[in-house]
């Protein structure tokens, strides 16, 4: 996974409480086989709306997105932060999420900012016209202004975003605790190995 | 793992034997020993492998099938030609399937092979599934597999790739349950039967948390493939797996299966299987007993897997349960039903028949249904009757056993094996408002087609019914 430090460029300054992860990826769109080109079903009822941020030529392309309180409620499904990722979301700042799909986001690499609500409709208002940027390392969301916003993030997701590490990435650095337990399953239980070719 | 001083279950030895490392909240990263893969759940996580630059770690434990997007229908025309799928997204699912197991290298059976079937029935029949392993798959009935010992449960798309990259997972040990039926199961009584009887008893969340293992003398005298159809529902009842301890059956339904172990190897093997019963003195987090004598041939009324009545029963009215939310929700499950309280479940006419899914679609399962299909014919307002055998080799030997020619000489329709009518992803689906008797494992709403109405019952069951137009006591057959 590409690791995140700082992001910088436009945000969506979308503003909305409540996004479902329905409104994220509505359900029609699950019988696909990759979590690549889930971005064109991305907020698919929003985009049928005339003047949406996501359609508005300003913010094309923007690496962040400015919600509302309780980002991603709704069903589990990972499709939600494909179809993020897939439109090259990076980061969503929002005053809340839920806690299933921030998991799911930070296992796609896809940095959730919590900040006051305060500071997100500041946030809003500044985006319109100016790109907003995010420091991992710092904890600091900043405007071309004086505006400087610190934000909290557990320190485990902190140190898998700013290595690039996704939970795989984690795992294998238990190489050799993996490697350890398949040598010693190779003396004890051998019948296990190889067993996907009939014999 | 010979010798400890804590006697432990079967669950806590399987998963010891599997722990690679511990963290200090207690997640464990598990080594997992099997990792079945399907159409439906791997795209998207060979997708992440591909993009990650990895491979799979350990192709020699991953064996791949295709099951939920096959049509049932001929696969071949008259010149042995491949027929195409006509749903673009199934065919779609199906290819994906071919392309990332060629470029990952991981095993294929393809949909043209002898040995093709749902992955449930073939785990276990190809002697892939094995006492004291670790199976997991992107399916939550993964849990069927500890019919023979083994630990298995189903994992999500991230999961998959966790697995294919790593060969382990992040795991939390979960809460053990016995689950203990004692006694002799009258006449007519079949796992099915059983299985339905514990999740009536257990409920439909009543598991969750747990592992849950089956002891008793009906699981001791119980058949391999029975005990795949039990420990195949324990997910009904929210448990992630369900285990029974291996025994010399278990060893005699292994022994020369294509993927089981050989020679020397056998003997060791099951050596070391014979060590993995639970101890004598190992504590359950809890117990719940159920007396086999009192186990009815069953059939569900709802749209939960719970909802199970006996079959000489009637329609149960919502008005006599005094909780308003399960009052309420039972109202909503007889109006998509389209059944009125007080009804005699045996008045209830049938559509349809499904006699399959991983479930009820192994020769025994067949055998049972066959008997009642002889020299009878399906009722004239069946609109359809489909038996779908669960692999490839169950087909073949039900049609070296005369099976086919019976089911076809009563109406019954005779198919190639996959999912099928379980779950309406193939072309096999209820039409809304139609009501059908199942052998597969959930009653949902919509799960057989949209507005289709199932009543889950056992494959002998399934054909009485079949016979008689509407819901059958199997024991009128007798
Ligand atoms: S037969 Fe039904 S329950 Fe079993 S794997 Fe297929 S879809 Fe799932």
């Amino acid at each position: 996974m590409r690791p995140i430090d700082t992001i910088e460029g436009k945000a969506y300054p979308l503003g909305r409480p409540n996004i479902d992860t329905d409104i994220i990826i509505p359900a029609h769109w699950l019988k696909t086989v990759t979590r690549e080109g889930l971005g064109k079903g991305a907020f698919e009822t929003i985009r049928a709306e005339p003047g949406n941020v996501f359609d508005d030529p300003r913010y094309a392309g923007a690496p962040i997105l400015i919600a509302g309180d309780n980002y991603g409620c709704g069903s589990s499904r990972e499709h939600a932060a494909w179809a993020m990722a897939d439109m090259g979301i990076r980061a969503v700042i929002a005053p809340g999420f839920s806690d299933i799909h921030a998991g799911n986001a930070f296992k796609n690499g896809i940095l959730t900012v919590v900040l006051p609500q305060e500071q997100v409709d500041r946030l809003l208002e500044v985006a319109k016209e100016h790109p907003i940027s995010i420091d991992l390392e710092h904890q600091t969301v900043t405007t071309p202004y004086q505006d400087r916003f610190r934000f909290e993030i557990d320190a485990f997701r902190k140190d898998c975003l700013l290595k690039g590490l996704d939970e795989i990435g984690i795992t294998l650095e238990l190489d050799a605790a993996i490697a350890a337990h398949e040598a010693k399953a190779h003396v004890e239980t051998p019948w296990v190995e190889g067993a996907a070719k009939a014999a | 793992m010979a010798t400890e001083s804590k006697p432990r279950t079967l669950y806590e030895k399987i998963w010891d034997a599997h722990v690679v490392s511990q963290r200090e909240d207690g997640t464990a990263l598990l080594y997992i020993d099997r990792h079945l893969v399907h159409e439906v759940t791997s795209p998207q996580a060979f997708d992440g492998l591909r993009a990650a630059g990895r491979k799979v770690r350990r192709p020699d434990l991953t064996l791949a099938v295709p099951d939920h997007n096959l049509p049932t229908t001929a696969r071949v025309d008259g010149a042995g030609h491949r027929l195409p799928i006509a749903d673009p997204q199934s065919a779609e699912q199906l290819s994906a399937l071919t392309r990332n197991t060629t470029e990952f290298g991981v095993e294929f059976i393809d949909e043209l092979a002898p040995e093709q079937g749902i992955v449930h029935v073939i785990g276990p029949e190809q002697g892939f599934t094995l006492p004291g392993t670790t199976v997991v798959c992107g399916d939550s009935h993964t849990a069927s597999h500890g019919a023979l010992g083994a630990l298995g449960f189903g994992i999500g798309t991230s999961e998959v790739e966790h697995v294919l990259a790593t060969q382990t997972l992040l795991l939390k040990r979960s809460k053990s349950l016995e689950v203990r039926v004692d006694g002799p199961l009258g006449p007519g009584v079949t796992p099915k039967d059983v299985a339905l009887a514990i999740v009536g008893a257990l409920g439909a969340g009543g598991g969750a948390g747990y592992v849950a293992e089956y002891t008793g003398s009906v699981f001791r005298e119980m058949s391999i493939e029975g005990r795949l159809t039990v420990c195949n529902m324990s997910i009904e009842a929210g448990a992630r797996a369900g285990l029974v301890a291996p025994d010399d059956k278990t060893f005699a339904y292994l022994k020369d299966k294509p993927r089981a172990p050989k020679g020397a190897d056998w003997d060791k093997a099951v050596a070391w299987w014979r060590t993995l019963a639970t101890d004598p003195g190992a504590v359950y987090d809890k117990t719940i007993v159920i007396d086999a004598t009192a186990i009815a041939p069953l059939v569900t009324w709802g749209t939960s897997p719970d909802d199970v009545v006996s079959i000489t029963g009637i329609v149960p009215d919502p008005a006599d349960l005094s909780d308003p939310a399960r009052r309420a929700a039972a109202e909503k499950s007889l109006a998509y039903m389209g059944l009125t309280p007080g009804t005699r479940m045996q008045d209830v006419a049938v559509d349809r028949i499904f006699i399959g899914s991983c479930t009820n679609s192994r020769i025994e399962d067949l055998r049972a249904a066959a008997a009642i299909a002889q020299g009878r014919h399906v009722a004239a307002n069946v609109k359809q009757a489909m038996v779908v055998p669960g692999s490839g080799l169950v087909k073949r030997q039900a049609e070296a056993e005369g099976l086919d020619r019976i089911f076809i000489e009563a109406g019954f329709e005779w198919r190639e094996p996959g999912c099928s009518m379980c779950l309406a992803m193939n072309p096999d689906k209820v039409p809304a408002g139609e009501r059908c008797a199942s052998t597969s494992n959930r009653n949902f709403v919509g799960r057989q087609g949209p507005g289709s109405r199932t009543h889950l019952l056992s494959p002998a069951m399934a054909a009485a019914a079949a016979v008689t137009g509407h819901l059958t006591d199997v024991r009128e057959f007798a």
